[in-house]
């Protein structure tokens, strides 16, 4: 953490400025800092009214004792400080979902961004006939409501009626039974309904990366691979950092996916992940406070990742 | 920059002592107007419309009684039924005056302060006394009443007779005959389950641990304690799970199985036996199994014995919140009367509340026989704590199965551990 870097105005953080020297003059620093701000109001309003309101609110809830009985007045709220985290904290279920939703969301990250990527090279390969069709079925799939997605996955992996299963000869293996074959399939969903995404952008990134760029390095006898190692991840990687936050963001919210699929977390609750777990404590058991908490557990743990992220680019001189 | 940065953190860090999240008050409104508009919410069923003419021609009765009142009737989702209810609760000015709930929700919905406490109204009732009594305890918490039974469901054994016929099987006496039936249709006709069994199949679950002698929880100087780890019911534990397996219903498929999709596997023609309620009846009827089956009481542990049921059913209750108590509580028993149960009986086939007019209603209908004889050999209840509603709908007992079938944990192992949570949630709800 370098504390001036921080304290800076927006915008000017990289700006190098020789330490001791004067910057600027008094009157264009006030000026500076007054107007941004001006024209920044309306989103910040809207910004602070869904989501800084919101936050805070989850937070002051975390810190009662707050279920439906005292949001119906038939029981007065009482304060309980961080009682709410010592519980949760205290739950080895917790701890157990949250090690299971790390390991989840890790792994479909890296099959999406993986499965994109390939996707998009591929893209700028073929002809015009076959990528307007990878590309309206993958369009197809991220248009696809999540909830319909599952079910239709479930369709197809039907233990009974499933064409999967009568096509690999597997004659009525259920898929949801076993912890990681559940775990499978909703990946395999995730990343169906997720990659399309990845594609798309990466996509329109390769193809604003100039073409002599790519001739060079192809003239070189550049592979394949070398091409995309080399020359294209590195120029691409502004557009790869923001797939792979919002991906991360993404696959560590998954909830419909796992609440469709295995039927609310699960055989014995095997297949539960965060956002689910939070669900069945808030709301199924009217537990507010408790899913509040673990609410802000949660953001905490993705403003890190991202924050841990953003870093370590900024480390590497990279601009965003 | 850094001074209103402070500012805001100061000023976040006073709101948050100085107010506490949103809360209702007391819901009580303290009036008793006797005119205007009264709102009802019962439940949507599958088929309304002869629950609405029902509702319909009683409501016509209570205006002409009641000069200047008006019912506005609302049908709402049995799905999103939780959801309307608590908002109800939140919001007292939008709340109806009469709604209709689940059993199993009275005590929850009375420790969130919902439900009017009309003990002494219900004790002045002529009819109240023929109430049966298993009916009676799903209204009443701590020793006051907070409701009218509306209407009973109870599950026994659904079988089929010609597979039974084709096998040569008597209708098993006993549980371990069922157990061993069930084993035998399976071993001579593997395209069939046996019994069709599920692990979140609670409610079908509770005869076995309650035949066995065994207790979900035992009252306990005004709380309750689980008994779900005691020896008994961990014997009825074992025997609802050893119906798990490629010799009757294979985990992978059954673990994960409700009661509502035993009823379809058996209305489907994919099992030979299935535990169902007198509410399963219209689906079984539907399927492909119609005019091929039979239902008697599902066996106790010892011959001719009946396993003790759980039983579900709905409720009528007023409002707390309510401005026009008298009326909503004069609404509710012409709605609740011996009566309407009956016409309702007749017209969705709801088991009536009172013994007298479900005798009458079995003498009509012989496929209520074994139901009805299931209700008088004496049913159970869930334990009437607001603590029930939280360890229904974290799945403790579905979890506790569902590790036992699968092969995770040991019957001892994971009764222990749902009687761990049990008594948590008892202990944090009262």
């Amino acid at each position: 953490m370098s504390a001036p870097v921080k304290s800076e105005p927006l915008g000017r953080a990289r700006v190098p400025v020789p330490s001791g020297a004067p910057r600027t003059s008094p009157r264009r620093v006030r000026r500076r800092s007054a107007g941004p701000w001006l024209y920044l109001a309306p989103a910040l309003v809207v910004l602070g009214g869904l989501l800084a309101y919101p936050i805070y609110q989850l937070g002051l809830i975390s810190l009662f004792h707050y279920t439906q009985a005292q949001v119906s007045g038939g029981e007065p709220t009482s304060f309980q400080g961080l009682g709410n985290y010592r519980r949760l904290f205290a739950d080895p279920q917790f701890w157990q979902v949250l090690s299971a939703t790390v390991v989840f969301a890790a792994a479909c990250v890296v099959s999406t961004l993986v499965v994109g990527c390939a996707l998009a090279v591929l893209l700028t390969r073929v002809r015009a006939l076959p990528r307007l069709a990878l590309m309206l079925a993958a369009l197809g799939a991220w248009a696809t409501p999540a909830i319909t997605g599952s079910t239709v996955w479930l369709f197809l992996f039907d233990p009974d009626f499933g064409p999967v299963n009568r096509v690999l000869g597997l004659g009525d293996h259920s898929w949801t039974y076993g912890r990681f074959s559940a775990f499978f399939l909703v990946l395999l969903e995730v990343v169906w309904c997720s990659f399309p995404f990845v594609m798309v952008t990466v996509y329109a990134g390769i193809r604003a990366v100039p073409s002599e760029v790519l001739e060079a390095a192809a003239l070189d006898g550049a592979s394949q691979w070398r091409i995309w190692r080399s020359v294209l991840a590195p120029m691409l990687r502004p557009i790869l950092v923001v797939v792979t936050i919002q991906s991360v963001i993404w696959d560590f919210k998954v909830f419909t996916q796992i609440y469709v699929m295995t039927n609310g977390g699960g055989i014995a609750g095997q297949n539960l992940v965060l956002n689910v777990y939070a669900y069945q404590q808030a709301f199924a058991s009217s537990q507010y406070s408790l899913g509040a908490a673990i609410g802000v557990v949660m953001l905490l743990i993705l403003l890190a990742v991202t924050l841990v992220y953003l870093r370590l680019l900024r480390r590497q001189g990279e601009e965003l | 920059m850094k001074l209103s940065v402070r500012l805001v953190a100061l000023a976040a860090l006073v709101a948050t002592a100085a107010c506490a999240p949103q809360t209702s008050g007391d819901t009580s409104s303290g009036k008793d107007e006797k005119s205007g508009t009264l709102r009802v919410w019962l439940f949507q069923e599958v088929n309304n419309k002869p629950k609405e003419q029902v509702v319909d021609s009683v409501v016509a009765e209570f205006e002409k009684a009641h000069k200047g009142t008006e019912v506005t009737v609302e049908y709402i989702p049995v799905e999103t039924r939780a959801q309307r209810i608590k908002a109800a609760f939140n919001d007292p000015k939008s709340a109806p005056d009469l709604i209709e709930y689940g059993n199993t929700d009275t005590a929850g919905y009375v420790k969130d302060g919902g439900l009017a406490d009309i003990t002494e109204e219900f004790g002045a009732w002529d009819e109240a006394k023929d109430t049966d009594p298993t009916a009676r305890q799903s209204v009443t918490v701590g020793g006051k009443v907070y409701g009218a039974p509306y209407f009973v469901g109870v599950r026994a054994l659904y079988y089929r007779t010609d597979v039974f016929k084709e096998l040569d099987l008597k209708v098993p006496r006993t549980q371990a005959e069922l157990i061993s039936t069930a084993k035998k249709i399976r071993a001579e006709k593997p395209e069939l389950y046996g019994l069709a069994v599920g692990g979140a199949y609670t409610y079908g679950a509770m005869p076995f641990i309650w035949a066995h002698g065994g207790e979900l929880a035992e009252a306990e100087s005004g709380s309750y304690a689980s008994a779900i780890d005691s020896p008994a019911a961990r014997k009825g534990i074992e025997a609802y799970t050893s119906l798990f397996g490629d010799d009757n219903c294979p985990a992978a498929k059954c673990a994960g199985m409700g009661g509502n999709d035993t009823v379809t596997a058996f209305a489907s023609g994919k099992a030979a036996m299935a535990i169902g309620g007198d509410f399963s009846h219209a689906a079984v009827e539907a399927g492909k199994v119609k005019g091929k089956y039979a239902v008697v009481p599902l066996p106790g542990v010892k011959a001719g014995s009946i396993a003790p049921a759980f039983a579900g059913g709905n409720n009528l209750g007023v409002l707390k919140s309510t401005s026009h108590r008298t009326l909503a509580v004069d609404l509710m028993k012409r709605l609740a009367s011996k009566k309407t149960q009956g016409e309702l009986f007749e017209a969705m086939g709801f088991l009536p509340t009172f013994s007298d007019v479900r005798e009458q209603a079995a003498a009509k209908e012989p496929f209520v026989k074994p139901f009805v004889q299931t209700l008088e050999a004496g049913t159970k209840f869930v334990p009437a704590s607001p603590a029930w509603g939280q360890i229904d709908s974290s799945l403790v007992l579905p979890t506790m199965f569902q590790e036992i079938v699968s092969g995770k944990k040991s019957v001892a192992e994971a009764s222990g551990d749902a009687a761990k949570k049990m008594d948590a949630a008892f202990g944090s709800a009262g």
